[in-house]
Order: structure tokens, then sequence, then C-alpha cells
């Protein structure tokens, strides 16, 4: 078996070997979408709901069970912003810094939201709280907007953030 | 005594807090013993109201809006008494920002529930597409091509000449993708149709189907958009278990079956060869062309890419006829535009105008002026790979060749305002990050023009060398204009030099050194 590449700053557990039941599991989701690889994307989005990221072990399975190259679906998985190679944190919220929301100040929100998280950078803070930049969540009438896991959120203040995350810290929904 | 309420369960109205005014309104029905049925509609694209609910009342459906929590009861007791309330806005129908629209293709967003298959034939829906069943082909392309649609995805390329194409090709399959790929920031047209009325889009792909001999058709979605998919995904086996989609839709021989691909964060899945590959399961990179799409696309094979807004406009032109949809418009502009008013807007949403609008009542009419109270400064078209007007241009309709020749374009649409707040050059420094987050990487001038961009913009921002840097960001843009494969290389351009061609004391930085700028 060919080493896994190491992901950039990825924690080295994540590109450890897969236990069989991942393996199992990610086997039967590709046997869902026919073994097909035009069907890949949405192997990885199941993937990714299931396993919470896709561990880079896994792309030695999807190059065998598609008859893929390894460099073709590591390709595929480092091309879209979606597919993460280490997991979340528990809950994930996604800022938008398009333009429609920078109108409004979105810049502002989200330098302010990562300093109440201690967070330099877009990344997981300590208590387990991923915040990352989107461009775009089609709710640019009510900008700023923001989603906390799939849960759009339109003219969202400081205060409703706050709020909104400790919802879904607390698993609610809202 | 009974009573029907209009709560929409599109995105927007949900992120301000629709489903809790619903499910306030159905409990405390309940503890009044009242018979209330709640209709999750569309939204009207009134969004400044959202959420709106809308009485069924004998003179039609009276607004209230924007309904808070705290509000509820006090609205069911308006509402059973007949009393008037704050929130009350009269007649949907009479609200100035609803009534002054043209709607053709918005016709049934918000009227009805989006999968409600009766009620959605009950205003007009399948007409077309009955009518298409018993056409030829060629004639369903001359009827497309006779009505003058335009691709509303941005490029404007007039979709009866593409469908012709297609049709044209011998190929075993064909295929038909819906791009609803709606990644351009002030643009929710393509959201907001698929959640508030699905079957329209699907009927126009159906329709697309048929007049091109392709019997299979995708629709790939962006993965920021769950409420769409899911919608989209409910539609499409309503229509399979009612034999619209299918092996032999209504016993007439024809096929069509179609698929919903959720994309996976990448903007440049927008671009057609890119969605392409991505529904192949392959990385968005960008295609080079020739061979087009309609020649050579999905899996090789002859497709129709069009935008979400395009196919949905065909059942309607189908119904009416070429000569109706053709009334409405200006110039080669023909037909209506779902426009978005978006950003810092007092009354953002959705407006469907013929083409010909100026920008100005746009924005001032409808969106009533930027939404902090502060002067109006810019106002993006079309997306971030659109050009910034001022105030000078406001005047300017909205059309495909009035904005080209204006060095702007109308895009998919979306109309994004500033107040006095912005500052142009750190706008031009962000549309190049978005093209260096965004670029697919496969041609040069776009996967490393951008990054030399910003951070070039960014010298001038510190005040370096701020001349000579502008003129190498001019030239910059010239080269990625000229040599990017696609529109994203192509157009990032155009936010930037339009920011310094019209606000060029944007970028007047206090030089850090005087003495070298002016030996130069």
């Amino acid at each position: 078996m060919i080493a896994p590449i190491p992901s950039s700053g990825a924690v080295s557990d994540h590109s450890s070997p897969l236990d069989s039941a991942t393996e199992a599991r990610a086997r039967a989701i590709c046997a869902d979408h026919n073994n097909d690889p035009a069907n890949l994307l949405e192997m990885l989005h199941d993937m990714q709901d299931e396993f919470g990221y896709i561990p880079s072990a896994l792309q030695n399975v999807l190059a065998d069970i598609l008859n893929l190259g390894k460099a073709e679906v590591h390709g595929v998985i480092s091309f879209y912003h979606d597919f993460r190679s280490s997991p979340a944190g528990k809950v994930v919220v996604k800022l938008c810094r398009a333009e429609a929301c920078q109108s409004m100040g979105a810049n502002g929100l989200i330098e302010r939201i990562l300093d109440r998280h201690n967070m330099s950078d877009f990344g997981t803070s300590s208590s387990g709280v991923t915040i990352e930049p989107v461009y775009c969540l089609g709710n640019c009438a009510l900008a700023p907007a923001a989603m906390i896991d799939e849960q759009l959120l339109g003219r969202v203040s400081e205060t409703s953030l706050d709020a909104s995350i400790a919802t879904h810290m607390q698993g609610g929904q809202s | 005594m009974s009573m029907i309420l209009y709560i929409p369960d599109d995105a927007a109205a949900l992120s301000v807090g629709a489903n809790e005014i619903a499910n306030r309104f159905a409990s405390q029905a309940e503890a009044r013993g009242l018979d209330l049925t709640i209709i999750r509609n569309g939204s009207r694209g009134m969004l400044w109201l959202e959420p709106l609910v809308e009485l069924e009342t004998e003179l039609g459906r009276l607004a209230f809006g924007p309904v808070t929590l705290d509000q509820v009861d006090s609205l069911l007791d308006a509402m059973q008494t007949s009393k008037d309330h704050p929130l009350s806005l009269g007649l949907t129908e009479d609200i100035p920002y609803f009534k002054n629209q043209e709607r053709l293709t918005f016709a049934r967003v918000g009227l009805i529930d989006p999968l409600d298959l009766n009620a959605y034939q009950a205003s007009g829906g399948l007409a077309g597409l009955k009518k298409a069943l018993d056409m030829n082909a060629q004639d369903i392309c001359s009827e497309v091509t006779e009505s003058g649609l335009r691709g509303r995805g941005g490029a404007g390329f007039p979709a009866g000449i593409k469908w012709k194409t297609v049709l044209d090709q011998q190929a075993e399959q064909k295929y038909i993708c819906a791009n609803a790929d709606e990644g351009d920031s002030g643009t929710f047209a393509d959201r907001m149709l698929m959640e508030g009325d699905p079957f329209t889009l699907i009927e126009g792909m159906i329709i697309a189907g048929i007049a091109t001999g392709a019997t299979k058709g995708f629709a790939y979605i962006r993965s920021e958009y769950p409420h769409a998919i899911d919608k989209m995904k409910r539609a499409i086996a309503v229509l399979e278990a009612a034999n619209w989609l299918g092996d032999n839709i209504q016993g007439s021989g024809k096929a069509f079956t179609l698929i919903v691909r959720k994309g996976a964060g990448a903007y440049i899945c927008g671009e057609e060869s890119s969605m392409l590959n991505s529904i192949e399961g392959k990385r968005g990179t960008v295609r080079s062309k020739p061979p087009i799409p309609a020649i050579v696309g999905l899996f090789g094979k002859p497709t129709i890419v069009n935008n979400v807004l395009t196919l949905a406009s065909v059942p309607i032109i189908l119904a009416k006829g070429a000569d109706f949809y053709k009334d409405y418009g200006l110039g080669r502009s023909t037909g209506t535009q779902p426009f978005q008013l978006a950003g810092n807007i007092k009354q953002g949403g959705l407006v469907e105008k013929a083409f010909g609008v100026t920008i100005r009542e746009l924005i001032e009419e409808f969106g009533g002026g930027t939404a902090t109270g502060r002067p109006f400064r810019t106002a993006q078209l079309g997306g971030p790979l659109g050009a910034y007007v001022s105030e000078d241009m406001l005047d300017l309709p909205m059309d495909y060749e009035s904005l080209a020749q204006n060095k702007a374009m109308l895009g998919h649409g979306g109309i994004t305002v500033f107040d006095d707040s912005v500052d142009m050059a750190d706008m031009a420094r962000f549309a190049f990050e978005f093209c260096q987050v965004e670029s697919c990487g496969k041609c040069t001038p776009c996967r490393i023009g951008a990054i030399r961009g910003r951070e070039t913009v960014e010298k001038i921002l510190r005040g370096e060398n701020v001349a000579s840097n502008i003129a190498l960001v001019e030239d910059l843009c010239e080269i990625m204009t000229d040599g990017s494969l696609c529109a994203m290389g192509g157009l990032t351009p155009m936010p930037v030099l339009s920011a310094l061609r019209l606000f060029p004391q944007d970028f007047d930085r206090t030089p850090v050194n005087p003495t070298a700028e002016a030996a130069e």
C-alpha cells in the first residue's frame, strides 16, 4: 500500500490507517452510487456526512473501487472547498464575506466573532466552534448572512450569532 | 370559523424566523380552537418584509409583515376579529413593490404551495409542456428563438440557437443541464425559483429535452442551497409519481429523467464547462472551447447548459407564444429579467421587470435607497465579476446592450448597493482575492494574475508607488481579460477597472515615500 499523502498542517492521526468498519461503510456508500466514478462527488458528500470528514486513507479505497488513480481522487477532494481532510468542531459556522454582506458590515462582524472565540483567523476554536468563510449564501437582501450547520440566518449581529451558536452547541436547532 | 394563512418556507424567510412564526400560529390556533390551515408558500420576493404572513380573504390575500414572534398573538386576534393591526400592509397584490412588477418567470413564486401539483396546474402550470408534447422538436426550437430569450446566466446567448445546435447533432444520448450554481454575490433568483416554484424549472427542462431529443437532465445545485436541493428532489418525486417525468411521459412516447447534483463549494462550477466536469465527478476545471458543450458536452455528448431562469422562462413562452414574450423588453433584450436588489438596500428583494427599467428605478423606487440611510455611493451589477457603477450612471436602462456599451454587465441581474462608507480600492483588492480563492487554476492569467493583482492593490493601499502600481494593475487587467480561458479571469478586471475609472480618489493613497514617487 502506498503511504497516504500527509495533508499540510493536518493532525497526523487523521491520515492513520482505516479501521475495517469505516472501510466497509465507505464501500457500501460507493455501492449505493453504483460504484460509478461520475458519482464521486455524491459519494464524498455522503462520506463526509457520515464520518465528518474524508479520512485520507479513504482515498486509496475510492481509487480502488472506482478504478481511478489515487492522484485523481486526491485532486477531486482537494479541489472542492466543501470536503474536509480533518474533522470540524461541534458546530460549523459559515460567515459570508461576499460583496453584498460586506456592504452591510460583514468584515467587521467576522473580526468581532473571531475575536470572541479567541481566534486570529478562520478555523476551529478551543471550545469546538468551526468558523469558516463562505462566498454567498443567496440571502443577499438580508445581509449579513450566516449559516450554522444547515440553518440559514439573515440580518445577523454579534448577539444573534452568539445566541444561535450557543443553541447549536447544546444540540438544538433554533 | 376556518382560516387559511400563507407563511413562506423560502430560505430567506426561514433565515429570519418563518418557521418559529408558523409554529406559534399553529399552537395559538390550537389553543383557541381555531380551524387554521397554514400553507407554506415560496416568498413573494419582498424580502425586507419577511417573515410575511398572508391571510386569505374574499377580497384577496392580506399581507402582514415583518412578523415577529411576540406579535403573533395580537396578529391572530386582529385576524379573527377583522380588526386593523400595525403590521397590516393591505392586499399583497396592491403593495406597490409587487404591483409594479411584470412577473412572467416568477408568476407563481409565492402564490402556491410549491409542491402542490394541482395548484400548479390551476395557475397555468404544465400548459407549456402540454403544448410542446404536440409540437415537433424543430418548431419548439423556433418558438424559443423567435421569443428572443437569451441566456440569463450572464452571457446572454440566444437560447433557441443553442437548442437548435443540440437538436441538429446525431447522438444516442443528449443531456439538459440546469445551471443552478448561483454563486454570484447579490443574486438569489435561482434559489427563490427552485424553492418557490420548482415545477416551472423542471417543466422548462422537459420541454428542452423534447426540443432537442435529450432524455436525461441534471440540475446542478450549489451545496450552499440545502433548501433548494431538498425542494427540487421532492418536486421531482411528485412529477415522477404523476408521470410527468419518466420513460413515457403521459403516454407520449417521450422520455425524460432528471437527477439533482449537489455542488461542493466551488464558485467556478457556475462556468458551464467546469460544471460539466463536476457532474462527471471530476475537478471542476474549465474546458477549452471549442468544442462547445452543445456539440461535445456532458460525457462527451451534445448538451444544453442553461441557467435556471432561462429554462424557467420557457414554459410561459410555449404556453403564451413567442409574440407574447417578445412584447416585453427593449431592443435585443426581450422579455423580463428577475432583478435582485441586495446588499445595503432598504427594500431588498426580487423585482421582475421587462428589460429597460433603469438602475435608478430599481434602487430608488423599488429599493427605497440604502438600508443604513447614508448616501448611495455605488452598486455592483451582475455579481463579483460585474462592474461598479457611479451615481451618474443610474439612469442607464438595464439591458444587455446598454450596460455593455457602458463597460458594465447585466450578469444574472443582481444589484448590490453600497453606501458612502465603502472603500473602492479595498473592493478592487477583494475582487482579486475572490478570483485567487475561486480560480480553477487551469490558465495562468487567472491563477497567477489574481495573486499578483491582489498584492499590487495591497501596495497601493499601503501608499507604495501608487501611480506606477496603478499602471501595473491596468496592464495586468488587460492580460487577464485577453488571456484567460473563461469569465472568471476574464471578467475579474471588470470590477477592478470600474473602481479605478469611476472612483480614482479612493486609490489616491498617501505616498509612503513622496520623493521616490516624484522621481519616477
